[in-house]
């Protein structure tokens, strides 16, 4: 109730009407702006961009791939492709991806903020990103590089003529983006809480992003020493990493991985947030055992930081390193089937409605568990020997990063469209188009995962034709993957011109963001937000939407 | 409310209050602060692994660098934590004209600081021992094509590994310097300005904690790259 109590003033009418997006139209305003739902979209638009790119890279190599003989593309080329493919996804798209636009655009309505705690470094972290962006791209347009995204010495010092150097100074500049970004979040989230919004009443997106933000500010720092070393070794002849000069390329793989291997929680641990969010609002039930999911988020980005050598399981790191490596490994596994536990959990005898953000979130839990359990095959010292380096390796990852992240990001992007824009889209084509992704996305990456056991290797543009019928498979399953992300693109873009306007609370969703109007106030509430209820307590939210009706209308 | 706040001086519209305003900016520095030393911390890494492989490279290299410049820089930045210390406080009590001096007397020895490490630079390059040495002769101090005492072919890749990592380590931390250089800079126009009292003054404080933070991590860089190899002296 006393929610609404406070300063709801006579503009109410108004104000519905003037929000963050038609407040004001020039370019400069959005180019300069520091409001933090502005900056979202930004991000939003030019990650779109980058994934497009990368996209047109993860076709190529689909192409390349449907018969055995390499005749599309020359060998080198190819390695550029799958290495602009990897590098501009992961870096540019995927760690990005929830952060920057739906952690963006939500965090601060969330806690009850009227913005970030620091607008003018959001802004810059935007630029910084563009900066390091539009080098890449042209890097990409001066030959690119051919090392693969890890970047292994010597692949990348000795025996690579591509633009290493290059790419190394873009990723390192993007990086900064990130830092700021997650530095940003951390702080928002520890002093920008709304009176009342405790720590155990934050939404598990918060947590989630809490839990990245974490990573991002203990990894980023030293991939990005680790790409300035490996540039600095490459144009003046330092030898770091080099075994020519005296370097020590191992040492490459263990700074690399430090980072690299929590980064892949960056690309997930967001994703786990918003399915949270989608489960809870879309069954109408509270996040079964809350604190376990929530402390399951920190135990993952802990963890996290302990498991890199298992991507060195065939370097000459020591097999007793390699043994705790392992055994870590396995360890990851609980947090994370926490959380699929208790979503389960949340599910059972909830009232689900299968709306287009629901069916994304059963697809994560399906493809997510199918990711999770494989990475435990890649965590057993023995069997990792085997699937080394293998499709099985690129099918696993594939399904967490693509079958996690990018699930949970376009079923976040429709969960909070009406919020963002305004608009509905359209139920029907939304539902289709999750659907056609999901089925698209097995038929490309399951077989990948028997390839993977036959002995394929990854990063190989020819193969011995046995097992064509396989790549076909998975080539045929790209195309109809690639028909489920343009047809979302479609009718989302068609809503934003005739979609119904929505109203401030479409789901009946319990939490701040849905308290103010679909688009909010450039502000972001009208009135000063007390939270008074636990999170997810959606018996409270008809009372609270009456309460500050009621005081509408008195006012 | 928003009407109400844009009266206090120096409250940012998106802070409710001063208290949480200053609060935002001191959690920011210190989440800052950790990924510096993360970022400090690779290359701490680089340095601890390849002296443990390189030994006798290590040993040699650091003996090349010169101990009473090292020493004097030392002390310097201790100094100037002291005065950016005397500067917080002055701040904190409202002393204006005490705030400027210490402020500036801060910039100055930062200015020293970086004045010795610039000559420290310039002889390396003199001494050919960076970019890439050949012929430099630690005893006669001379670039010298047949002398005998010059670095030991053996371990002359070695050598060349320590120099690099000194490069790379303390040009990091100059460049740290150059950016608290600007920062003391901006800090001395706002206080000459009289922006800073003693209920306004985290700028000051925050600015303080970097400060702080580039010295340290100095008294960690002078023991690893410079007197790890001062034994050296004796036997020469």
């Amino acid at each position: 109730m006393e929610i609404a109590a406070k300063n709801i003033d006579a503009h109410v009418e108004e104000e519905e009407s003037v929000n963050y997006l038609n407040a004001t139209h020039t370019v400069k305003s959005w180019l300069l702006t520091l409001d933090h739902k502005r900056i979202g979209i930004l991000y939003l638009l030019s990650i779109s961009v980058f994934f497009l790119i990368g996209g047109i890279y993860a076709s190529l190599i689909r192409l390349e791939l449907v018969t055995p003989r390499g005749d599309l593309l020359t060998p080198e080329t190819y390695n550029r492709v799958f290495t602009m493919h990897g590098v501009i996804m992961i870096f540019f798209f995927l760690i990005p991806s929830i952060p920057a636009t739906l952690g963006n655009f939500l965090l601060p309505l969330m806690l009850g903020a009227k913005d970030v705690a620091f607008p003018r470094l959001n802004l810059l972290s935007w630029y910084i990103f563009m900066i390091g962006g539009i080098m890449m791209m042209y890097t990409l347009l001066s030959g690119g590089i051919d090392t693969g995204w890890t970047f292994y010495p010597p692949y990348s010092s000795i025996y690579s003529n591509s633009q290493v150097t290059l790419a190394g100074i873009s990723i390192f500049i993007t990086g900064f983006s990130s830092i700021l970004t997650g530095l940003n979040f951390m702080v928002t989230i520890h002093t920008m809480r709304a009176p009342g919004q405790t720590w155990f009443r934050l939404p598990l997106f918060v947590w989630g992003m809490y839990a990245t933000s974490l990573i991002q500010i203990l990894g980023t720092p030293v991939i990005a020493i680790t790409v300035l070393a490996l540039a600095f070794e490459r144009t003046l002849q330092i030898g770091i990493f080099d075994p020519k000069l005296g370097g020590d390329p191992i040492l490459f793989q263990h700074m690399f991985w430090f980072y690299s291997h929590p980064a892949v929680y960056i690309m997930v641990l967001p994703g786990m947030g918003v399915i949270s969010e989608i489960i809870a609002s879309m069954t109408r039930k509270a996040i079964f055992g809350y604190h376990f999911v929530a402390f399951s988020s920190l135990a993952i980005a802990v963890f996290g930081f302990l498991v890199w050598g298992h991507h060195m399981f065939t370097s000459s790191q020591s097999m007793y390193a390699g043994m705790v490596f392992s055994l870590i490994s396995f360890a990851v596994a609980i947090p994370s089937a926490i959380k699929v536990f208790n979503w389960v959990a949340t599910i059972y005898k909830g009232s689900v409605s299968y709306d287009t953000p629901m069916i994304y979130a059963l697809a994560f839990l399906g493809l997510f568990m199918v990711g999770g359990m494989t990475g435990l095959f890649l965590a057993a010292l023995g069997l990792d020997i085997h699937l080394h380096d293998t499709y099985f390796v690129v099918a696993h990852f594939h399904y967490v990063m693509v079958g996690g992240q990018v699930i949970a990001y376009l079923g976040g992007l429709h969960f909070w469209w009406p919020k963002m824009t305004g608009r509905m889209y359209s139920e029907t084509w939304g539902r289709i188009s999750a659907v056609i992704i999901f089925l698209g996305f097995n038929l490309t990456f399951f077989p990948q995962f028997v390839l993977g056991y036959l002995g394929m290797p990854r990063r190989y543009h020819a193969y011995v034709p046995e097992f064509q019928f396989l790549h076909v498979l998975s080539s045929a399953g790209a195309s109809v993957l690639a028909l489920g992300f343009f047809v979302p693109a479609i009718y989302l873009t068609w809503s934003l011109f005739y979609g119904k306007k929505a109203t401030a609370n479409p789901w009946q969703a319990y939490g701040l963001e849905w308290q103010t109007p679909s688009p909010p106030p450039t502000e972001n509430f009208t009135y000063d937000p007390v939270v008074t209820h636990e999170a997810y307590d959606f018996d409270s939210v008809k009372e609270i939407s009456d309460a500050r009706a009621k005081v509408a209308v008195t006012a | 409310m928003s009407e109400h706040a844009e009266h206090v001086p120096g409250l940012a519209h998106h802070f409710a209050t001063m208290e949480q305003q200053k609060e935002a900016g001191t959690v920011g520095m210190w989440v800052f602060l950790v990924t510096e030393l993360m970022f400090f911390g690779g290359l701490f890494l680089v340095y601890t692994i390849f002296r443990s492989t390189y030994p006798e490279g290590f040993e040699y290299g650091s003996f090349l660098l010169s101990v009473p410049l090292g020493l004097t820089n030392t002390v310097v930045l201790i100094l100037s934590s002291l005065t950016m210390a005397m500067g917080v406080h002055s701040a904190q009590t409202g002393k204006q004209g005490a705030l400027q001096f210490y402020l500036v007397v801060t910039l100055l020895l930062c200015l020293a600081f970086l004045g010795i490490k610039s000559i420290e630079y310039t002889t390396k390059v003199k001494d050919h021992l960076f970019p890439a040495y050949t012929t430099y002769n630690p005893v006669t101090k001379e670039a010298d094509p047949t002398n005998t005492h010059a670095v030991p072919t053996k371990i002359k890749s070695e050598v060349r590994t320590f120099l690099w990592i000194y490069f790379l380590m303390t040009g990091l931390h100059a460049f740290h310097m150059i950016v608290g250089a600007g920062m003391l800079v901006a800090l001395i126009w706002m206080a000459r300005k009289g922006r800073f009292n003693e209920h306004y003054n985290s700028p000051i404080e925050i600015g303080g904690l970097y400060w702080h933070f580039v010295d340290i991590v100095w008294i960690f860089l002078f023991p690893l790259l410079y007197l790890s190899g001062y034994h050296l002296n004796s036997g020469h």
